[in-house]
């Protein structure tokens, strides 16, 4: 039987609240450190704009606070970051519903095809779009590629959770005279709306620090104006004030999460609803399923594809250049994906089993770095390995620490969700069997977690493949990956030329997009 | 999928290895950039804000005419500026080449340039240059109108962008305020006509519904696709895109405001010597090549732009650089590009 991979199992608040008692700060002191130090590089780009901000003094804070456009921007923001999230949320879920619930015969494409709208990066996918549309631009199209990109990460760990929630109550409540809609709102949606909740939080935070999708479509948030200081005026105190806002932006929202977040008791019963034929309906359900995978992937490759079949210059490909740049994005993406799994393990692990005030501010400083547009993180690290550690400056270690930082959050979430489903019944079993806590971890928790840490590690590894403005500022010299070769060439309109790395950004990225797609949930017993 | 955590946990220890090993190898290189210091050594280190398409190729020139070796670290000149800033006297880098000369000025001003021997500024004629010896200006991109031809006829372009403000216009043209070239030409704007006009023209085009771009490409591209009527770039970008999709398919057009009109101005791109390569004669070997006949030739052939020093023809059918306005302006002169910056920001343009 497939188990949960998402709502925390009741037995275990009685134990959490127990072993909260046992200490002092709401959790061993050891873990709290740890987590502390992981938080601590998270923090890094905060200390960062403090330090800018604080150069910049009051007059000038209250002056650049005080503009009109200042305002009009973190409108912009807020409401673009508020609707995405939103029809993210709903089309995921929807998505997720269709895909569990509704049995097609090409099930293993369905999936395969939600997820792929990982692997392409936000900026080409408005590129691909404005090459059919070229006037497109605007709230409306901004939110609508935004929503195409981002729909994955809702729907992923949704139909993961719909798996293994159980259906029994749902049954019942049909069986009472609640329509299907009502019923599912009362049973099953209490069961999922974590992993929903932690997808959504997800996707807000990505729209609040993205820079090339609203560049390209002219919708101008903070990150625009983020951009504008650095570029225009090269006032990096200017720079970090706007960064500061998006700053507390995202503070409110994970602030929401965690409020929302509420422990769900578990739902007594096994079994799981079975998947019924398509019927009249197929072609809807079809439809909804294929939004996000045509909006994100389909459309924007197409487009792709024919600028490139436009230039007049195809210049000859340069093979053993783009098989570096593959190797390259490879080996730093995989390196950030372990990293990363290393750094977020003990926010994690302390997230998922205490509570108490330290712990949610380790945990909510550990999701600041994923608002941020990669400018300010990048920068920020260039201050840091000056500062700190200047041999490492220039050199991958500070490049894979700036994914860990940005990409961090996508980790910590789905890791919390998998440890959090591990019943602590069983590793105290595992202790009075005589394992050591080391042993016990290693054997019981980390074992059965493992889906969802590998889920975080396959998160992190799609992202920083994408990823272009912090690596422009912190790779080797001489060193690139497949975004920043892209990047080089669509800077001089070389379509041509770009081509071969785009369509190869797309397949790499999409090969993590696709075993995230296949991992299925965590097993309960060993 | 089931995953073995021992197998998990050996690729773990795999890549932690090989991550240490990479920054193992990069160490000896990092340490002896940064003690070359002043030496002359054969090799030093650029921060090119220019494309790697575009200047590989010189370099590579440069590389074996002269034997010395460049290591290119290419990016975005905004980026590699706000770069530089936050490196400070740490930074690799002995020179820097930038596509505009507002980031040259507000390094200068930041005191991370080392003054230039005056063979190398007196090369290029002032107003094109630097004022302090700070910087020295490489090549020239004159401010154009691009029109859709489809829209519009040549005769129906206007002459000045002060026709812009007309309200027949509204909705129709395009600009990129955050742009560093834009803020140049208001700048000029401010020079040349007084700032009582420029606050008008500014409020003007700020009422008139322009349709707002964030870089020059993306001006550039909205007339080609039939978005915008017109747009205010730098002729270069309409040169580049021609070589890339045939000139022949290109919709948008050129026009030259004529000379006088402060659209007509001229932004150079120039290159620095970093403060921390005072006395490195290969870096400064290098900026100059960059004025020198050769390297000059080659910007007039691969990208129209207009060369700086005497005796190197400008590309056909530009219009001659002196009949275009320059004369009476600092480009990097960072005080006024803030009152710019101000002005703009009055206005809500950025």
């Amino acid at each position: 039987m497939t188990a949960l991979i998402v709502p925390p199992p009741t037995a275990d608040a009685a134990a959490t609240r127990k072993a909260q008692g046992r200490y002092r700060f709401g959790a061993p002191p050891w873990l709290l450190v740890l987590a502390a130090l992981a938080a601590a590089t998270a923090a890094i780009p905060l200390v960062y704009l403090v330090v800018r901000t604080g150069e910049a003094g009051l007059e000038e804070l209250l002056a650049t606070l005080g503009r009109p456009r200042v305002l009009s921007l973190t409108v912009n923001t807020v409401v673009l970051a508020a609707a995405v999230t939103l029809s993210c949320l709903v089309l995921g879920t929807i998505c997720a519903w269709i895909l569990t619930r509704i049995r097609f015969s090409f099930q293993r494409t369905l999936l395969l095809a939600s997820a792929l709208p990982l692997a392409v990066p936000s900026y080409l996918a408005a590129y691909g779009w404005l090459v059919w549309f070229p006037s497109l631009n605007g709230f409306w199209a901004s939110w609508f590629v935004m929503t195409a990109v981002c729909a994955p990460y809702v729907t992923l760990p949704v139909a993961a959770a719909l798996r293994g929630a159980s259906a029994d109550l749902e049954s019942v409540a049909r069986t009472l005279g609640r329509g299907p809609l009502r019923a599912f709102a009362a049973a099953t949606w209490p069961q999922i709306r974590p992993a929903a909740i932690a997808g959504a939080l997800l996707v807000c935070l990505y729209t609040l620090s993205d820079f090339g999708l609203v560049a390209m479509l002219r919708f101008q948030t903070l990150t625009w104006g983020i951009n504008a200081a650095y570029g225009a005026s090269f006032d990096r105190n200017q720079a970090a004030l706007l960064a500061l806002v998006l700053v507390v932006l995202a503070l409110v929202v994970v602030a929401g999460e965690r409020r929302s977040r509420r422990q769900v008791d578990r739902v007594p019963g096994r079994s799981t609803m079975p998947a019924r034929a398509p019927g009249r309906a197929g072609g809807v359900y079809l439809t909804m399923l294929l939004v996000a995978p045509l909006g994100g992937v389909i459309v924007p490759v197409f487009g792709l594809l024919s600028r490139l079949l436009e230039a007049e210059t195809l210049r000859a490909m340069d093979v053993p250049r783009l098989i570096g740049a593959v190797g390259t994005t490879l080996a730093l993406a995989l390196a950030a994906a372990v990293v990363a799994v290393l750094v977020a393990l003990p926010i994690a692990a302390l997230a998922a089993r205490y509570s108490g005030r330290f712990v949610v501010v380790i945990e909510a400083i550990g999701f600041l770095g994923h608002a941020l547009p990669g400018i300010v993180v990048g920068l920020s690290l260039v201050f840091f390995a000056l500062a700190a550690v200047p041999m490492f400056y220039q050199t991958s270690v500070v490049l894979v620490f700036a994914y860990v930082v940005l990409f961090m959050p996508r980790a910590i979430g789905s890791m919390r969700s998998g440890i959090a489903a591990v019943p602590s019944s069983l590793s105290d079993v595992a202790r009075t069997l005589g394992l050591s806590p080391v042993q016990t971890w290693w054997r019981v928790t980390a074992r059965l977690a493992l889906p969802g840490i590998a889920i975080g590690a396959l998160l992190v590894a799609i992202s920083a493949m994408k990823e272009l403005p912090a690596t422009l500022l912190l790779r080797p010299t001489g060193v690139s990956t497949l975004a920043t070769e892209l990047w080089s060439r669509t800077a001089l309109f070389e379509f041509g030329a770009a081509a071969p790395y785009a369509a190869a950004l797309v397949l790499v990225a999409m090969v993590p997009a696709a075993l995230l797609s296949g991992i299925r949930g965590t097993k309960k017993e060993l | 999928m089931r995953i073995p955590l021992s197998l998990a946990a050996l690729v773990a220890g795999v890549t932690v290895f090989a991550l240490a090993g990479c920054a193992e190898t990069a160490e000896p290189k990092q340490s002896s950039s940064a003690s070359a210091e002043a030496v002359a050594d054969g090799a030093f280190t650029l921060y090119s804000g220019r494309d790697e398409a575009l200047i590989q190729p010189l370099i590579d020139k440069f590389e074996k005419d002269s034997g010395i070796s460049v290591d290119v670290r290419y990016g975005k000149t905004a980026e590699l500026g706000a770069l530089l800033l936050e490196e400070g006297e740490a930074t690799p880098a002995q020179v820097f080449l930038a596509q505009d000369a507002g980031a040259l000025g507000a390094l200068a001003n930041a005191g991370l340039f080392a003054t230039l021997p005056k063979e190398t500024t007196t090369a290029v004629p002032a107003g094109f240059t630097s004022t302090d010896d700070a910087w020295v200006g490489v090549t020239g991109r004159a401010r154009v109108i691009a029109y859709d031809s489809k829209a519009l006829t040549a005769t129906e372009v206007p002459s000045s962008v002060d026709a812009f403000t007309d309200a027949s216009w509204a909705g129709k043209f395009g600009i990129a305020p955050s742009n560093a070239s834009f803020q140049a030409f208001v700048t000029a704007y401010r020079v040349l006509n007084g700032e009582a006009a420029a606050d008008d023209w500014v409020s003007a085009i700020a009422a008139n519904d322009p349709v707002i771009f964030d870089n020059n490409r993306g001006v550039l591209a909205g007339v080609n696709d039939g978005v915008i009527e017109a747009g205010l770039i730098n002729h270069y970008y309409w040169f580049a895109q021609a070589a890339e999709t045939g000139e022949a398919n290109m919709r948008a057009q050129l026009y030259y405001p004529e000379a006088g009109d402060a659209g007509s101005i001229v932004n150079v791109t120039g290159a620095g010597l970093l403060a921390g390569a005072a006395g490195d004669a290969d870096a400064l070997e290098f900026i100059n090549y960059l004025v020198g006949k050769d390297a000059q030739q080659y910007f007039v052939d691969e990208t129209y732009e207009y060369p700086l020093i005497a005796g190197i023809e400008a590309p056909a059918g530009l219009p001659a650089l002196d009949s275009l306005v320059n004369s009476k302006l600092d480009l990097a002169d960072l005080d006024t590009l803030a009152d710019t910056q101000d002005l703009l920001a009055k206005h809500g343009l950025i």
